[in-house]
């Protein structure tokens, strides 16, 4: 017998992976409130920080958890916190001031049925929308949706760097079956991972400012006790960060909040197609939903139908020029969600209507999963 | 105490961006930041060593005026964004400015929160006894009868005692004086930093251009005589009979105990983990 070199699979829950992925993307503060399904992150986060140097403290509320680490990210933190529907609610006006003061900070939302309390231990994806739209005022967002075990590990260290370098809050979903499910698990080799911290700024501290002009708009960012004295406010503000109402200096803040987003977009957006070359019909799913699509794009490949699956793991930016790429000469598309249709609304407003494609929905908000046999079904309504 | 000269309040001002005021004539609201600024001198503290978290309100504009690490928050949250900040740099002097509003209604919930964990946070409390940002509707320290827009026949609502919240809540340090008293104000704001643990001082300040005007309590210098007439220092006031204490309210150091403060039980917790770690 051959000897191989064996990697080791661990066994692994998806909040589990989150937590390692984060620990391992340098996050060194939680500040959370227990809610299921995303309790497990809060907990150890609770056991493994202070063996590290990191910082965990329980809030009272999860106003005051995302309060607490945008506080933390002030004072130079990788910050963290992990919640779920009802708490991603509460959580939405300090999401926008992260997002509005360029405060790096990664927020968990480990989707469960709603609305309300809803569904606290079944999974769900209608929180999609939310976190495009769920804070007052125009400001594009960041948010990333895992399939698997090991790529919540993934995506996590993902969330970490893209906060750190854009500046702004990044929400990173799960679902409450994604976070609850154990699978085995080789993790890679931290060594070969890119590990992104804000960049530090070099100029001297009276010519420092925290929101200068920058054609990438990718700035340095200084923390409180480093010298430089800033000042954050979720007023409209200039260059200096001090409260304006002048017409010109709000553009320019607005312009930098979503330019930072919109510029990069090829940098921000992940796909990943399967069997989509020769594809008529083509799946369109993400997270927990996707994972029956792939079962059904291996099985009736086997059968030698033309079937592909196109999966965004950026759920915000919308994927729109990979979607019209893939999915704008396919005969039919069929997307699945846990929810009453919001990556179709997506979908629809990037593809338009077309006389000779059709978009069928597959929408569940039962607290129950959308089966393979369920879409197949759905691909007899394309003709 | 060290009276510092005038002059020397610049050095903490940032003269460049953010000036003039927002603040009306006759606020109070200046005279309490003098007081935190002198306490700040008289403490000692680097410029980089001080953070000033605020939330939303009149108060709340205090920061941008000052040159320290500055951040004016959400509506009631400055106490949870402080509690970010010091957890995660507990080597900075933290402060808290708020108002009435800010502090015990919106954000009532994390001042008896922050109060309960004692963690070294210096809250500021200016109570002005209404909403002025938003024109005067009441708060929650609006006293009964008076009138605010939101109250147009006279205020039916109960009222917090605000040091009492605070002293309920578990706060280590509490002390209450008025915008009349400005030397108290820089002293028991010293007094604030010096200790550690959580720390309120409530400060009594005049809203001459809203409440003022709203319950015909005169222009700035009359409401500035009904602090010094209506306030007595603790240890008088403990002396009036029953009957008279109602007519007043007490000034002073209310509450001043020792007890473990939360980022050094964290720091504790966290050198005896890797401690542990070591010797595996």
């Amino acid at each position: 017998m051959a000897k191989k070199k064996k990697v080791k699979a661990v066994l692994m829950q998806g909040n589990e992976a989150i937590s390692y992925g984060a620990l391992a993307a340098g996050v060194n503060f939680f500040g959370g409130y227990p809610i299921t399904p995303s309790t497990e992150v809060a907990e150890i986060m609770a056991r493994e920080l202070p063996k590290r140097g990191g910082k965990f403290i329980q809030m009272e509320d999860e106003i005051a958890s995302i309060a607490s680490v945008v506080g933390a990210s002030l004072a130079g933190a990788k910050a963290m916190t992990a919640t779920s529907g009802p708490g991603f609610s509460l959580m939405q006006e300090g999401i926008g001031f992260a997002k509005m003061i360029e405060a790096p900070c990664v927020v968990v939302n480990v989707m469960r049925g709603g609305p309300s309390t809803g569904l606290p231990t079944d999974p769900s994806q209608s929180d999609i929308m939310q976190a495009r739209w769920g804070s007052h005022g125009d400001a594009p967002a960041i948010a990333l949706y895992p399939d698997s075990v090991l790529e919540s590990y993934e995506l996590t260290i993902r969330a970490v760097n893209l906060a750190e370098k854009y500046r702004t809050c990044v929400t990173l979903f799960s679902d409450a079956c994604l976070g609850h499910m154990r699978e085995p698990v080789v993790l890679p080799d931290l060594s070969q991972v890119k590990i992104i911290h804000r960049i530090q700024p070099t100029l001297p501290p009276e010519w420092y400012k925290h929101y200068p002009e920058n054609p990438k708009y990718i700035s340095p960012l200084a923390s409180f006790g480093e010298g430089y004295r800033f000042h954050v406010t979720g007023l409209a503000h200039d260059a200096h960060g001090f409260p304006t109402t002048r017409p010109d200096e709000v553009a320019r803040m607005m312009d930098n909040l979503r330019n930072k987003i919109v510029h990069h977009t090829d940098d921000l957006v992940q796909v990943e197609a399967i069997a989509m070359e020769d594809a008529r019909i083509a799946i369109f799913a993400a997270g927990i939903t996707a994972r029956a699509a792939k079962k059904v794009v291996v099985a009736l490949r086997a059968k030698g139908k033309k079937v592909g699956l196109l999966r965004p793991l950026t759920i915000w930016p919308f994927p729109d020029e990979l979607v019209k790429q893939y999915l704008s000469d396919v005969k039919g598309i069929i997307v699945p969600e846990l929810n009453q249709g919001q990556l179709s609304l997506e979908l629809k407003r990037v593809l338009g209507h077309r006389k000779t494609r059709k978009i069928v929905e597959v929408q569940k908000n039962t607290g129950e999963l959308i089966t393979p046999q369920e879409i197949i079904n759905a691909m007899k309504e394309v003709h | 105490m060290k009276k510092i000269p005038q002059k020397q309040i610049h050095k903490y001002l940032r003269h460049n961006k953010s000036f003039p005021h927002v603040w009306c004539p006759g606020c109070s609201n200046g005279i309490v930041l003098g007081g935190v600024i002198r306490a700040i001198d008289e403490m000692g503290y680097e410029k980089d060593s001080v953070a000033m978290i605020s939330g939303i309100g009149c108060s709340s504009r205090m920061p941008v005026y000052v040159d320290f690490n500055t951040a004016h928050t959400l509506h009631g949250r400055a106490i949870p964004h402080a509690t970010g900040v010091k957890m995660f740099k507990p080597e900075l002097n933290v402060c808290v400015i708020t108002g009435d509003g800010d502090a015990t209604a919106i954000g009532g919930n994390h001042l008896i929160h922050a109060a309960r964990r004692n963690i070294d946070i210096t809250v500021i409390l200016i109570n002005n006894n209404i909403y002025g940002m938003t024109g005067g509707q009441y708060s929650p320290t609006t006293p009964a009868g008076a009138k605010a827009t939101t109250m147009p026949y006279g205020n039916i609502d109960n009222t917090f005692d605000i040091c009492d919240l605070a002293i309920g809540a578990g706060a280590t340090f509490v002390a209450r004086t008025t915008a009349y008293h400005a030397m108290e104000i820089q002293n028991y704001v010293r007094m604030g930093f010096e200790h550690k643990g959580f720390s309120l001082i409530e400060v009594i300040a005049a809203c001459p251009v809203i409440f003022g005007r709203l319950n015909k309590r005169g222009d700035a210098s009359s409401m500035m005589r009904t602090m010094k007439e209506e306030s007595k220092p603790l240890a008088v006031f403990e002396a009036l009979p029953d009957e008279e204490k109602e007519k007043f309210y007490p000034r002073g150091v209310l509450v001043n105990i020792d007890k473990p403060e939360y980022t050094e039980k964290y720091a504790n917790l966290v050198a005896s983990l890797q401690k542990k770690e070591e010797a595996e």
